[in-house]
């Protein structure tokens, strides 16, 4: 019986490993816009050097970003984005560990959009939250673009904000990701 | 209850594999990347000057600053001149980057009515793991356009007498988020001195430092200590070295220094040579620089992406 339970267990991660297929890119895209309707200027970053892998058999999936990458309209904002607020020396990375939770509705070797659920932890400035998102994945080929639009309270990353920038910077950020994986 | 030992076991092993599953997904992003770029220490100080001299803070590349520095009248002075302020003098700035290693920048003060420019150079940068400093030339020139003196007759008043000349190299170290320190030993050149008794060369070394007691407050100091030259007298007065404290505050887009300094004097050879009052005599000045900067060229790199899905 042990033996058994010990075999099946071996042979379904043996062949999860065999068969795993993976997606990757280090290209992703990042979009954030923390600006208050009365804001003059707009607070907003871009990175575009995002790290995503998915794996299409389990629906794990993960993404890495570097805080310093992130570009600015102003050379001030970038410098205030690291030094005051994502303490970028202390926490240089953010990322995202998860699972698609519906990866079998997703068919891979079907062009198509598709839609996703994602759950999963999402560290930044050193806090871990664990998120649930959804978003949608597009086959073409061997290419699947991923889409998330959500939103993430500054506060629940212990990312404070001054009241003497409140009217421009808002207590909540808006993020886009676009990342386009290409079949490993 | 074996068959629950086993179960647990299974469930426990079933979990490992998914928690191993995202961290390997992880170590693949990792192991292909690029290699961290020798990450370059930033904001060793708020600003460009520490109080009354340079700091190793350059602009941004297309970025302007525009400055004004203000030291009020002795504050010993009394309640008649309601401790100096009825005295103020005022430097008006104006800086810009040019590249992200050099920035020049131009001023007028109101004291000896007197223009000056510099440039900055960034050589070396601190870095996380590699370069233990950062260094930079900071090279000023002033003309005083005070009206010439009478002078007896044949003598002639060169416009050269109006130029001085300073030199500095700034090593600064960003020893913590909190505390950074500053070396600058410095040269100025004065075209003109009071008497042949004195050279025309000063050397001075100087420091400063800062430390952070919150996110936008810092606590600053800058010591300028002449080796040679101290001796040296300035219309008639002795000089003294040039001591100040003060805090910076940053707010959005500016940042105010405040300072209680023995010079009243703000550009690079008033201060370092020509100090005219001591703190021990209690003639100190208040003062404060604001500066404000504008984004004039916007930098590479952001690019706000385009598309519905980006609306």
């Amino acid at each position: 019986m042990k033996k058994i339970f010990l075999t099946v267990c071996f042979l379904t991660t043996g062949t999860t490993a065999m068969f795993a297929q993976k997606y990757m890119t280090r290209t992703g895209k990042i979009f954030f816009n923390a600006t208050t309707p009365s804001s003059p200027e707009k607070i907003e970053g871009v990175n575009n050097e995002v790290a995503n892998i998915l794996d299409t058999k389990t629906g794990d999936i993960v993404f890495q970003v570097l805080i310093k990458s992130f570009k600015f309209e102003k050379e001030l904002m970038t410098e205030h984005f690291n030094e005051n607020y994502m303490e970028s020396d202390k926490f240089p990375k953010s990322d995202f560990r998860g699972i698609i939770i519906n990866i079998n509705d997703i068919n891979f070797t079907k062009d198509g959009i598709y839609n996703a659920k994602v759950s999963g932890k999402m560290t930044i400035h050193g806090v871990t939250n664990q998120i649930s998102e959804t978003g949608t994945v597009s086959v073409k080929g061997n290419t699947a673009i991923l889409k998330a639009k959500f939103s993430v309270k500054l506060h629940d990353y212990k990312i404070e904000v001054p009241n003497l920038v409140a009217d421009k910077l808002s207590k909540e950020a808006t993020i886009v990701l676009e990342s386009e994986l290409t079949k490993k | 209850m074996r068959k629950i030992i086993l179960l647990s076991f299974l469930f426990s092993g079933v979990f490992t594999l998914a928690h191993a599953q995202s961290d390997s997904l992880m170590d693949m992003l990792n192991e292909g990347a690029a290699p961290m770029k020798k990450d370059a220490v930033s904001a060793t100080f708020k600003a460009t000057r520490i109080i009354n001299g340079s700091s190793v803070e350059n602009l941004g590349a297309g970025t302007l600053d525009f400055r004004i520095s203000h030291r009020f009248g002795q504050l010993n002075q009394g309640a008649q001149n309601f401790f100096g302020l009825d005295n103020a003098t005022t430097r008006i700035g104006l800086d810009y980057g040019i590249t992200k290693w050099l920035m020049i920048g131009l001023g007028h003060s109101v004291l000896n009515k007197e223009d000056d420019g510099f440039a900055k150079i960034k050589l070396l940068r601190q870095q996380k793991y590699g370069m233990p400093f950062t260094m930079s030339y900071a090279g000023s020139v002033s003309i005083q356009t005070t009206p010439a003196p009478q002078l007896p007759a044949g003598d002639k008043w060169l416009f050269t007498n109006n130029l001085y000349y300073t030199h500095q190299v700034l090593i600064a170290r960003k020893f913590s988020d909190r505390i950074s320190l500053q070396l600058m030993p410095t040269v100025v050149h004065y075209n003109l001195v009071d008497s042949t008794k004195f050279s025309n060369n000063t050397f001075a070394i100087g420091a400063g430092g800062r430390i952070k007691v919150s996110k936008r407050i810092a606590v600053t100091g800058e010591y300028y200590y002449r080796i040679t030259n101290a001796n040296m007298q300035y219309n008639g007065q002795p000089t003294y070295n040039a001591v100040s404290i003060g805090v910076d505050i940053e707010t959005g887009g500016h940042v105010f220094q405040l300072m209680v300094t023995n010079s009243q004097g703000l550009s690079d050879r008033s201060f370092i040579g020509q100090t005219t009052d001591s703190w021990t005599k209690g003639a100190l000045h208040f003062g404060f620089n604001i500066s404000r900067v504008f984004t004039v060229v916007k930098p590479k790199g952001f690019k706000k992406p385009v598309g519905k899905s980006w609306e």
